[in-house]
């Protein structure tokens, strides 16, 4: 079970952590927000890619099949891989029946899903992480703790640091250097990878095209360059036309990190072709369900699949903003974070992660495919409390206390005596300063905040009297 | 006109004065005011911590207390967000009470939006020469997009000196049970928050919900920040 409340304090009281998000993070809501004004018909754009992913996972069936038909077509393979182990089988195997073992990877959070490094060094195969910022998390034996930005809860000291410990660089914290070092050390693993794996931003189902987005390069060599390319995707990233890239790249890149266009958009069909130079040998699709099929099921919920990991609503978050992602304790993070991860694995498994929200609605409001993330947070809540035996509860008593309330609550009469026995209360309470810490509600309030104070009348009570005056 | 007010569980056992304050106002526009004392809360204490069956029951009673109560009115963005935007999503579709409160949800009103929108008033001839800031509370301006009616009713108070925040629109993380299940991360976010009413140079803050009021207000008196807190009723009622 992951507990986020045990991660809350560490993050909170991490001064660097602190430091970075709010450097980090104010200057990508600043960046997006300019990108965004830009474009006059955003609201449109957005209402439209919401109406596109909503009719491709309403009929994904037949869109996979179509993607798969597409890519085959193109001398390509599909895999269709139900479970994270079916893909680490196949990568296995692969190596193995073509005795490669130098794969070189690109930023992916498929593969962070399926743990694709950890099984696969299990096997003796080490992938590198080509993009800076997952090199470094992996240089540092961690995981990514942003959709873009992976190493953001690190300061470029800190990255420094870990630069003079594991590759050797002489001490500095110039950006410049340090960039050079991964640069030149990354260069000798694309010269010499026989695999090459990225994810998917998006796949056309109508071309058999995969897209990948970038800034780095990193990408395009390693989808070209190694002999074999395998391209791992979930089931939902596929889009049925060419023709609506367009508004998707034009929402991914702005909402991410307010770029009107990335350095590189590699869209990539097939492998290489007779008589040309450049090129992967052969190529892979690799699709993965991974609970996804599941998530379809609810028509209302389905919808957390539309998301396209532009990562905005994780810089807006106000509770991001704080905690950072390692907090969340899964590879999904923040707002998308909180509806995906008790998706993909149960309520049970994550029973927090809806509740660490202050319902603030600022994803929603960025969300570039209008996923309702507030209100599907209060779905899963519900999903999470109707559970049977759930150990999610906060509280022991919780369930029992809230129907009790219901009950109060379900009649004037009950709730005039509620509050008059809260009034006697908090008159004891205010002489007897030591016995609030004992009260479960007020605990947690007063060790942050002071209470407020009881007025000696409710409205209700001078509403009446000043009637009766008249 | 005559309308039913709805002054939500905070502001009747808490904040009394905010009740008697949107009395005020509303009777001093020749608005004829009506309080059924067998009002309770909304429920959304409960809807918001995934007890929507908890939720639904006490719905249930609001729906039977207002169902003849004409246009409501409610000085609370969030609890006026439940009965307008949830209250219909609560009972199965095509049910009686769905539709019954959906009828609702057409007549409910916040506040400052029953005075902008409905009553067309923004001046309610109220004297406050004093600076004040506004914090948009979440459920007011994102679920019912409300932000210009409040400021407006700021704006034409005699004598007030208005001091735009910066992040104005973002939350206070007060959030409901959020509050007390994660306080830490809760008191976090309102720190946040305090530094900006701080740096707005205000004496005031207002807002339309006592519950980012109540959260805010406990928190710049524990870190001694001398800004007072203030309800946008009671700051109209001046």
């Amino acid at each position: 079970m992951i507990k986020i409340s045990n991660h809350t304090h560490t993050a909170l009281s991490d001064q660097q952590l602190q430091k970075n998000l709010l450097h980090v993070l104010e200057k990508t809501v600043t960046d997006r927000n300019e990108a965004v004004s830009d474009v006059p018909n955003w609201e449109e754009l957005r209402e439209y890619a919401r109406q596109v992913k909503s009719h491709t996972l309403s009929r994904l069936d037949y869109y996979l099949e179509e993607l798969e038909s597409k890519v085959q077509g193109k001398g390509a393979k599909v895999i269709w891989a139900e479970t994270p182990q079916q893909a680490i089988e196949f990568i296995l195997d692969l190596a193995h029946h073509k005795q490669m073992n130098r794969v070189i990877k690109s930023k992916s959070m498929l593969t962070e899903e399926i743990h694709l490094n950890q099984s696969l060094e299990r096997f003796g195969i080490n992938p590198i992480e080509t993009d800076l910022g997952e090199y470094i998390v992996q240089l540092a034996g961690e995981t990514p703790s942003h959709l873009i930005a992976p190493a953001l809860h690190k300061s470029r000291g800190e990255i420094a640091n870990l630069f003079v410990e594991k590759v050797g660089m002489s001490a500095t914290d110039d950006v410049v250097e340090i960039t050079a070092t991964a640069r030149r050390i990354l260069r000798d693993h694309f010269l010499t990878a026989q695999i090459g794996i990225t994810g998917a931003n998006f796949a056309v189902s109508e071309t058999g095209t995969i897209v990948v987005v970038e800034n780095e390069g990193n990408i395009r060599l390693t989808a070209s360059v190694p002999e074999i390319h395998v391209a791992m995707m979930g089931i939902e990233k596929v889009i049925p036309r060419q023709s609506d890239l367009s508004v998707f790249l034009k929402l991914l890149t702005r909402s991410a990190t307010g770029q009107k266009i990335t350095s590189y958009i590699n869209c990539l069909t097939g492998a290489c072709r007779d008589g040309e130079m450049d090129g992967p040998r052969e190529f892979y699709l690799v699709l993965i369900d991974n609970g996804r099929t599941r998530i379809l099921r609810d028509a209302y919920l389905r919808q957390t699949l539309a998301c396209i990991r532009c990562g905005a609503c994780q810089n807006v978050c106000p509770v991001y903003q704080r905690l950072g992602g390692h907090a969340y304790g899964s590879t999904y993070q923040g707002p998308i974070g909180a509806i995906l991860t008790p998706q993909l694995e149960s309520v049970e498994k994550a029973p927090e992660h809806s509740f660490a929200s202050s319902l603030c609605g600022a994803c929603y409001e960025v969300c570039p495919v209008k996923i309702e993330i507030p209100h599907i947070l209060l779905k899963l809540r519900n999903k999470t409390q109707t559970k049977k035996n759930n150990k999610a509860a906060h509280l022991p008593m919780e369930r029992w206390a809230v129907q009790l309330w219901s009950w109060i609550m379900q009649s004037s009469y009950r709730y005039e005596r509620l509050a008059a026995c809260c009034r006697v209360m908090f008159k004891v309470l205010s002489k007897r300063e030591k016995l609030k810490s004992f009260i479960p509600l007020l605990k947690p309030w007063i060790e942050y905040r002071e209470l407020p104070s009881f007025p000696e009348q409710s409205f209700r009570d001078l509403y009446q009297s000043g009637e009766q005056e008249k | 006109m005559k309308v039913s007010l709805f002054v939500s569980c905070l502001v009747d056992q808490l904040f009394p004065v905010v009740g008697d304050s949107t009395v005020k106002i509303l009777k001093k526009l020749g608005v004829e005011v009506e309080f059924d004392r067998r009002q309770t809360c909304c429920g959304q204490p409960a809807f918001n911590s995934g007890y929507v069956q908890e939720a639904r029951q006490v719905a249930s009673v609001f729906l039977e207390i207002f169902k003849d109560a004409g246009t409501i009115v409610v000085p609370s963005g969030s609890c006026c967000t439940m009965i307008k935007i949830f209250f219909p999503q609560l009972f199965p579709k095509g049910s009686k009470e769905e539709m019954l409160a959906r009828e609702i949800s057409k007549r409910t009103f916040e506040l400052s939006d029953f005075l902008v929108s409905v009553l067309g008033v923004t001046s309610v001839g109220a004297c406050f020469p004093e600076v004040v800031t506004y914090h948009d509370s979440c459920h007011l301006l994102r679920e019912l997009n409300i932000s210009r009616a409040p400021r407006q009713l700021i704006g034409a108070v005699e004598g007030i000196n208005f001091k735009e925040m910066k992040d104005c629109d973002r939350c206070c993380g007060f959030g409901g049970t959020f509050s007390v299940k994660f306080s830490d991360v809760s008191a976090a976010i309102g720190e946040d928050k305090i530094r900006r009413i701080e740096q707005s140079g205000a004496q005031y803050l207002i807002a339309t919900d006592v519950s980012c009021l109540m959260h805010l207000d406990g928190l710049l008196r524990r870190h001694q920040v001398p800004v007072k807190t203030m309800h946008l009723a009671e700051l109209l009622a001046q």
